[in-house]
């Protein structure tokens, strides 16, 4: 954990269930966000990341177990709760025929906080046009526009599910800008959702991957990255099944090389393997995203998550 | 000072950091006394969390490459050569390993791998006496 998070939390989820009709979208997730903290939420799409978003916000009530922000439950206080929260939603539905400028003082009018310099100034950097009509925004233009919706009444947290989805460089750019300089001010949070993992692991201090309704792991980026080790390995035998290594993930590859994800510490994976008569030709720290492909899509290849 | 953050290479973003730091300072283009960027101006630059590069700056910090004058900013040291030979040699050998990792995929020898360093030193040379020829 960094040391701005301090001890206290911004969101705690505790043992939340959530069934539509059949399926199991939240099957018993727990999360704690601390403050001033950026926290990262990954996993499939239908992981149930959106549905654990709509809790937070207070969108949706819980089944069972329990939701509270700000140690308020967002179903009971939305005024408290909404009024500290900055929210973009995947879809930015922001009505389509209001221009610019009325859905800035529409939103406004909602928020004693508003500080209009600061909503200018953002409209400025994102050049936003204020007599343009939202239904004739680009996807970039109206992700911005979403944006500074959320962040001109400097709300102590911000929530953003997959602020990046379907976005152009430019306007990725600018989200991540926007996250950046967002927990920059002291004691801010930021929860996102993404499946753009090196997004996650640029800007994330705490990550927490979903995977069919259950939180897989919650811990800090770093200590992700401490406990998983990547080998690349050469063997004398030219054909046969994968390696075996203690705390193997998953192993690809074929013939005599194979590249194999572990969870364990890197020189005594490396150790490891070597006693047991590989050749290590490679060993390092894998990245995010090859970590949430061993772990919760070993099937995939490379690049194709979302 | 640019700097090349690459997410997706595995290595945490810190030590990226610490690394290129490091690189600077040995090829000469930080020199002691040099002020770094703020905390908030290289996350802003790069797009990555503050307290990456606060952690990057704090460990550079303790092994006294970089010295933090309460409110004034961060700067190279000045005391003595904090990178040593030995350091610079850790430094290479990681990257000696790439490159000898990748020679050996490719089915090259011990031979023709020293002879292609050779060759790059050769025009790393060459590159060097342009370079002081051209100065005023």
């Amino acid at each position: 954990m960094t040391e701005a998070a301090g001890l206290e939390s911004v969101i705690e989820v505790r043992d939340l269930v959530r069934k539509f009709r059949r399926k199991q979208a939240l099957a018993g997730v727990d999360i704690t966000v601390p403050r001033g903290v950026v926290y990262g939420l990954v996993g499939e799409n239908g992981a149930g990341k959106t549905t654990l978003l709509k809790h937070i916000l207070g969108s949706l009530r819980a089944q069972s177990g329990s939701v509270r922000v700000f140690g308020m439950d967002p179903v009971k206080e939305p005024v408290a709760v909404l009024s500290q929260l900055g929210y973009l939603s995947e879809d930015r539905d922001i009505p389509g025929w209001m221009r610019v400028g009325e859905a800035i003082g529409y939103t406004q009018a909602f928020y004693p906080g508003w500080d209009e310099a600061y909503a200018e100034s953002l409209r400025e950097r994102f050049e936003l046009d204020e007599r343009a009509k939202i239904k004739t925004l680009s996807r970039g233009e109206k992700a911005k526009c979403g944006l500074l919706l959320a962040l001109a009444y400097r709300p102590p947290l911000l929530v953003l599910d997959e602020p990046s989805s379907g976005l152009d460089p430019s306007a990725r750019h600018d989200i991540l800008e926007a996250i950046v300089r967002t927990v920059a001010d002291e004691g801010r949070t930021v929860l996102f959702s993404s499946h753009l993992l090196d997004e996650v692991e640029r800007v994330a201090d705490v990550v927490a991957m979903i995977h069919r309704g259950k939180v897989v792991f919650e811990e800090s980026l770093d200590s992700i990255k401490a406990r998983h080790g990547r080998l690349l390995v050469s063997r004398e035998e030219e054909d046969g099944p994968a390696p075996e290594l203690p705390g193997l993930l998953h192993a690809s590859g074929g013939g005599r090389e194979w590249t194999l994800v572990c969870e364990g510490e890197l020189d005594a994976l490396r150790t490891e393997a070597t006693a047991r008569g590989l050749l290590v030709l490679e060993a390092d720290t894998p990245s995010l995203e090859d970590v949430f492909l061993a772990r919760v899509a070993p099937g995939k290849r490379k690049g194709t998550v979302s | 000072m640019k700097l090349h953050i690459n997410p997706k290479e595995g290595k945490p973003i810190y030590r990226q950091i610490m690394d290129q730091v490091k690189y600077l300072i040995a090829s000469g283009r930080l020199s002691p006394g040099d002020e770094l960027p703020t905390v908030r101006g290289l996350a802003q630059d790069l797009l990555i969390n503050p307290n990456t590069v606060a952690r990057a700056y704090r460990e550079l910090e303790q092994a006294g490459i970089l010295v933090t004058r309460q409110g004034a900013g961060t700067y190279v040291s000045t005391q003595g050569t904090p990178l040593s030979r030995e350091a610079c040699g850790r430094l290479l050998l990681e990257r000696a390993r790439a490159f000898a990792a990748e020679a050996w995929h490719l089915g090259y020898s011990l031979e023709d791998t020293i002879a292609l360093l050779r060759e790059a030193h050769e025009e790393q040379h060459e590159i060097s006496n342009d370079h002081k020829e051209n100065l005023p």
